[in-house]
């Protein structure tokens, strides 16, 4: 596995959605999620990372290093189990572990980042490791998500459809058909904003130059793997990065993102398509050693 | 105080948990001064120094909303892993089936403070620290919108904005105004690994100003 990256990183990634529904609201009857005061539509944090490890899964089928942590299926405790196999011990002997090797914390920590790329990249909470005093309890990952939310107000459309085939036996006898309902964005584009810090990539994780790539990588084939009748039609049009020339970087990360301005064009009533915005980068605004790039 | 800095922070959203509501997580009136102090600790910090939190001030109203989310529920218990511990060498992951809960959070939307901090030197400080320097490396990093994490309002995915506050006055939203906002997290005590005690403090916003200095601590 490469260095870890030395430098901060700023991202903002433009999606849009046609006929489908982006991301439900259990809150909502799974409508489409929307800020009720302003009406815009939100896609939270956790619905796009969900999509970024599906991707890495899908791509490297658990090959060494890029385990995925959170999916489906198996208890959590048996990951953990396989750090206290690598450092042959078990949870009761920890304790007795811990006065002999008082960095058993940081080598369990290591190993869970080394192994796994979601928890090298955004981080997770070990919780069942706090026993017996076991700091490595919470890895902060480098990367960090906002909520995404679209650029101009969205309306969900309710749409009734139809099934021949009737569920029960019962209610065969009494009707034909059965009703069900669909809820669509007609069309919306949504813009999240991501950070990368180099400084927790370096003292925690080890999150490395290849897998930024592979972050890229994940983030603008997101949506290409994830199709299915909920979603319609959704696809990454921008990735622009900002690379910092330091660790810490050079600017405020709000000026950076200012410096991107996604507007409906003029004429357009309805948006409905990607052609009916434009995007601009002020690049005036931009500090000389901040390098910006498209990705798409 | 010639250590002080002052801070504006803001964000679309924030959420700083109260403690008996964690589960289904509802956000404080205002920031938690252990809040704002991991917002400093993001830009700046050494083990040489504490930052120590003197004032809030709440610039934007007060406003909620809510966001229901899947959430990863809970650890599995430690009698099951002993039988998975013999299980050998699987595959690995978070069962989502089993472990995933819907939960609601009520969230503060279009937040804005002033922190107003001092830090303090600790015994761990080296010989070739002094205040000054820590002083110049923090008015740096605030002036450059540098800093060592993305600083976040209580959430990681809440990223909180930040600059330096520059004006001698701050204006808040409640001029005029006393909201007595009960107790309040102060910050944990971590003064033992073994036990990390939470402390309390009568909050009242006086003004728009949340006044931490001398305020009484329970625990």
């Amino acid at each position: 596995m490469g260095e870890a990256i030395k430098n901060r990183y700023e991202f903002v990634v433009l999606f849009d959605v046609e006929n489908g529904n982006p991301n439900g609201d259990p809150d909502a009857g799974n409508l489409p999620r929307i800020d009720p005061e302003s009406g815009y539509g939100i896609v939270t944090d956790v619905c796009l990372k969900r999509k970024i490890r599906n991707y890495v899964e899908t791509v490297k089928e658990d090959a060494e290093g890029y385990k995925i942590y959170i999916k489906e299926d198996v208890p959590l405790n048996r990951s953990d189990n396989t750090a206290y196999e690598y450092l042959n011990t078990n949870e009761k002997d920890v304790k007795e572990l811990k006065k002999k090797d008082p960095d058993v914390d940081r080598k369990i920590r290591d190993f869970m980042c080394k192994n796994f790329f979601d928890i090298r990249t955004f981080g997770a909470v070990m919780t069942t490791f706090v026993k017996a005093a076991l700091n490595c309890g919470q890895v902060r990952g480098p990367v960090q998500l906002g909520f995404a939310r679209s650029i101009d107000p969205i309306i969900s459309q309710e749409v009734t459809i139809t099934r021949v085939a009737i569920t029960t036996e019962k209610d065969a006898e009494n009707k034909s058909t059965e009703m069900g309902r669909k809820n669509i964005v007609p069309y919306a584009l949504y813009r999240a904003e991501g950070y990368i810090s180099a400084n927790l990539a370096r003292k925690v994780t080890g999150f490395s130059e290849e897998d930024l790539e592979l972050l890229w990588d994940a983030i603008i084939n997101m949506f290409e793997i994830d199709h299915s009748a909920a979603r319609g039609k959704m696809a990454v049009r921008e990735l622009i990065v900002f690379r910092h020339s330091k660790e810490l970087g050079d600017c405020p990360a709000y000026k950076l993102f200012d410096a991107i301005e996604v507007k409906k064009r003029e004429d357009v009533l309805y948006p409905r398509q990607y052609k009916d915005y434009s995007v601009t980068i002020h690049e005036d605004q931009v500090p000389d050693s901040v390098e910006i790039s498209r990705k798409i | 105080m010639s250590h002080g800095v002052k801070v504006r922070v803001w964000g679309e959203l924030a959420l700083f948990s109260r403690p008996e509501m964690k589960v289904e997580r509802c956000s404080y009136d205002v920031m938690t001064p252990s809040a704002a102090r991991g917002i400093l600790e993001a830009i700046y910090w050494h083990p040489g120094l504490r930052w120590v939190i003197d004032k809030i001030h709440v610039r934007k109203p007060i406003r909620f909303t809510s966001v229901r989310r899947n959430e990863v529920k809970s650890k599995v218990l430690a009698s099951n892993v002993l039988q998975v511990m013999n299980g050998g060498d699987k595959p690995l992951y978070i069962s989502s089936k089993e472990e995933i809960v819907q939960r609601a959070a009520i969230l503060l939307r279009e937040v804005e403070y002033v922190i107003e901090a001092h830090f303090e030197m600790t015994e761990q400080a080296n010989g070739s620290d002094n205040p000054g320097k820590f002083k110049d490396i923090i008015m740096r990093r605030l002036r450059k919108g540098e800093c060592y994490h993305m600083p976040y309002l209580g959430c990681r995915e809440f990223p909180a904005n930040f600059a330096l506050w520059e004006d001698e006055k701050i204006d808040t939203a409640y001029p005029g105004e006393v909201k007595d906002l009960g107790y309040m997290l102060y910050d944990f005590d971590y003064s033992n690994p073994e036990e990390i005690q939470p402390m309390f403090f009568r909050a009242e916003l006086r003004d728009g100003v949340l006044d931490i200095r001398d305020c009484e601590v329970v625990r």
